[in-house]
């Protein structure tokens, strides 16, 4: 049995590939209704992690959980559509405008007409996406507005969970800041159980109250901030939430 | 395909059931002949009708052998030196014939020998009169047909026979060879004696003065089977047996090749002088042919390039899908993309005969590679963030398909049709040569008898037509390549 306030178990997966140890022997609960950061470094496996939990890949060994119910190929299907995922860039289908990329799967689920134009428009006003911009094309939305179509998408069936990665790593630092505000505004409104991947510790910050460092495949810390800086699990933790360069520093004039 | 194919049964099955079926060789004696044969059959009250230069001799022979046909003319010395490939008496011909199925008439009253010609006056210049003379000159360039090139009684019969010592030997077609004598690019060829072609172009006869070329007595070949159902049509048809003296052969020829009169009014002219016979014949305009061809075009086209369409795009999906089976599936549609096209045609008339079954499953085949692949390209081309997103989506394969993926390859699959289609119109002309009709046949015939007018009549609405079908394309994007595609290049 699986600890109830727990959305994900991951016990005890190792993944190759092309023969590089992308992860190896990772153990991780995910809490419910809270925004879990996972950060590292490039290549670190972060992206892997979440690609195995949504079960776009399979683990070589070990074991996933969602709800309580382990993710096999038989029913990673119907699991999938209980969880919502945005990439770096959106992944939108350029064939499709704003609106069909966002009611896609209730179309294909067959639901009522009524019921997906509410929920549609519930879910601009959401993420403060302009009604006229749902007939545009992915080509003719600017980089944050396809991050909100993603989003909407990914909420449009109403998953328990929400699985982003760096969903804002292609955006410039304007958008991408007032998308943060936002985005937090979101995972606290709705309450969903987020896991967010990012490399950036500023942002991880300013999300998480769980966070995760990974490296080489492996988890060496979870926790919040400030256990990461008053108990490092490792040298590396420390030195990784130091990369960050504040506003300090810059009138310091140091490039140290 | 296979409805496809069943539709064309039923059509030919319409077509040609009931009449006596006459094929004739792609050359204008062969043609001829037999024109006289189909009118001469008709006048008895019983349909006949003339498949127009079929092809060379395997591909009449192998007609005949199927009962695509059921008569065409030969020459005594083929049938025993190629089609038989042993030398008899008559008696063992005709017995080695009617064990296949085949009886063959008393010859027509003239022989048509294979020879070596020259330019008059190159011969007279250089002072060679017989083929022994050629040893001397072994600069000179032949040309010869790919027929006699390949035949027992051929090239490299004649060369080892006289001990020639050429260097240089083109092969190329009968009627191309003498542009090239014309235009000095060869200057020794192939001829048959009775052709026009020898005062057209002032050429000499050189003697066979080792006696090698056999004789080659002009006689119908003819199906038993034609002879036991149709006894009325083979009575008319014998008439013709010593009836058409070399003379006769030589200018009925040349009013072909030279004044260009129709091969069915020669023929009509013909049975008017020697049998007093009048045969109805219809005089075909310009605009009549043209429907027909285009019709006739159209239709080998159209059914082939269905079906290439309806099997390579689940080929392409399925090379996408299971990569191992893709590449098999890919080197085989590549392989049989590189098979010469007259080969893979003449390859099919023992299985399909000859007429537009064959020419249409050869078209098909040719189309497949440019769909097939572009499917798999179009297919693998997607970004793979796309791809993972439709499954993270939830969505199930064949939904992703046809939700997503394919929509996302509609640009590169389209494209595919359309080089199939455009090479398609292009090699349906190829079609003529095993009686599939289409705007090659006025390019043959034309060819044949060096009539510029006749081959443009097929050329021009050949090149129209492909670009139509581009241009068809080119409109059909705007239907089928969603809009959101056409704004951003890449998928």
């Amino acid at each position: 049995m699986q600890i109830l306030n727990s959305v994900f178990e991951v016990k005890g997966i190792s993944k190759i590939y092309d023969s590089t140890q992308a992860l190896s022997c990772v153990d991780l609960s995910v809490p419910s209704e809270q925004t879990t950061v996972v950060i590292g470094p490039s290549g670190c496996g972060k992206s892997t992690l979440l690609r195995l939990m949504i079960g776009l890949a399979r683990p070589d060994t070990g074991k996933i959980y969602f709800e309580g119910t382990e993710i096999t190929p038989m029913n990673a299907l119907l699991l999938r559509r209980r969880m919502g995922y945005v990439t770096q860039t959106g992944g939108l289908f350029p064939h499709l405008t704003a609106r069909k990329n966002v009611i896609l799967m209730a179309n294909y689920l067959g639901w009522e007409k009524t019921l997906i134009e509410k929920r549609l428009l519930t879910l601009a006003e959401l993420t403060q996406f302009p009604k006229d911009g749902l007939q545009r094309f992915p080509a003719q939305l600017s980089g944050g507005q396809q991050q909100r179509v993603a989003l909407m998408r990914a909420l449009m069936l109403n998953p328990d969970a929400l699985l982003l990665d760096e969903p804002m790593g292609a955006l410039d630092p304007i958008t991408r800041y007032d998308l943060q505000n936002d985005l937090k505004g979101i995972f606290h409104k709705l309450r969903k159980s987020v896991v967010l991947v990012t490399h950036n510790i500023e942002e991880a910050k300013f999300f998480g109250n769980q966070m995760v460092l990974m490296q080489a495949g492996r988890i060496i810390q979870q926790g919040t901030i400030h256990e990461f800086i008053e108990t490092p699990a490792d040298p590396f933790v420390t030195r990784f939430i130091k990369t960050h360069r504040g506003p300090l520093e810059i009138q310091k004039g140091g490039d140290a | 395909m296979l409805a496809g194919i069943g539709i064309i049964e039923t059509a030919l099955a319409e077509q040609t059931l009931p009449s006596v079926k006459v094929g004739s060789k792609k050359f204008t004696e062969n043609v001829i002949l037999s024109e006289i044969t189909t009118l001469l059959i008709n006048h008895g009250e019983i349909p006949a009708i003339h498949r127009k230069q079929l092809g060379s001799t395997r591909v009449l022979w192998s007609a005949l052998l199927n009962g695509n046909i059921d008569i065409y003319p030969e020459y005594t010395g083929t049938i025993i030196n190629e089609i038989l490939a042993e030398r008899g008496l008559a008696g063992e011909i005709e017995e080695a014939l009617s064990q296949r199925g085949i009886q063959m008439s008393k010859t027509l009253g003239f022989s048509n020998t294979y020879a070596i010609g020259m330019k008059a006056e190159t011969a007279r210049r250089l002072g060679i009169a017989r083929i022994s003379d050629l040893r001397n000159f072994p600069d000179l360039k032949f040309g010869f047909t790919h027929e006699f090139m390949n035949r027992k009684d051929g090239w490299s019969g004649l060369r080892k026979y006289y001990n020639l010592s050429q260097l240089e030997v083109l092969e190329l077609d009968h009627d191309i060879a003498y542009r090239g004598i014309e235009s000095d690019t060869i200057q020794v060829t192939d001829i048959y004696s009775t052709d026009a072609d020898i005062d057209y172009y002032s050429l000499v006869i050189l003697k066979d003065d080792l006696h090698y070329f056999p004789d080659y007595h002009a006689v119908l070949l003819y199906r038993t089977e034609f002879a036991n159902r149709w006894p009325n049509a083979l009575r008319a048809m014998l008439q013709l047996e010593g009836h058409i003296s070399e003379s006769e052969m030589i200018k009925m020829n040349a009013q072909a090749k030279i004044k260009k009169i129709p091969e069915n009014q020669i023929a009509s002219q013909f049975l008017a002088k020697e049998f007093g016979i009048h045969p109805k014949i219809h005089i075909e305009t310009i605009t009549d042919r043209l429907l027909l061809r285009t019709r006739e075009h159209l239709f080998l086209v159209a059914i082939s390039l269905t079906g290439a369409i309806i099997l390579s795009i689940p080929l392409g999906i399925l090379s996408f899908k299971r990569k191992k089976i893709g590449q098999i599936v890919l080197s085989i549609v590549g392989i049989i993309q590189t098979i010469p096209s007259l080969a893979l045609l003449v390859f099919m008339i023992p299985f399909l005969g000859v007429g537009s079954q064959p020419a249409i499953l050869a078209l098909f085949l040719y189309s497949l590679l440019p769909i097939v692949r572009n499917t798999y390209t179009g297919l693998s081309n997607i970004r793979p963030e796309i791809r993972e997103t439709a499954q993270a989506l939830g969505l199930p394969s064949l939904p992703r398909l046809w939700l997503v993926e394919l929509p996302l390859a509609s640009r590169s699959i389209l494209a595919g049709i359309k080089t199939s289609a455009v090479i398609n119109v292009g090699t349906a002309t190829l079609g003529a040569l095993i009686g599939a009709g289409g705007y090659g046949q006025p390019i043959l015939a034309g060819i044949r008898l060096d009539d510029m007018g006749l081959i443009l009549q097929g050329a021009i609405p050949a090149a129209l037509l492909a670009l139509l079908v581009q241009g068809f394309f080119d409109l059909a994007e705007r239907y089928f390549v969603p809009k959101g595609l056409r704004i951003s290049q890449n998928p």
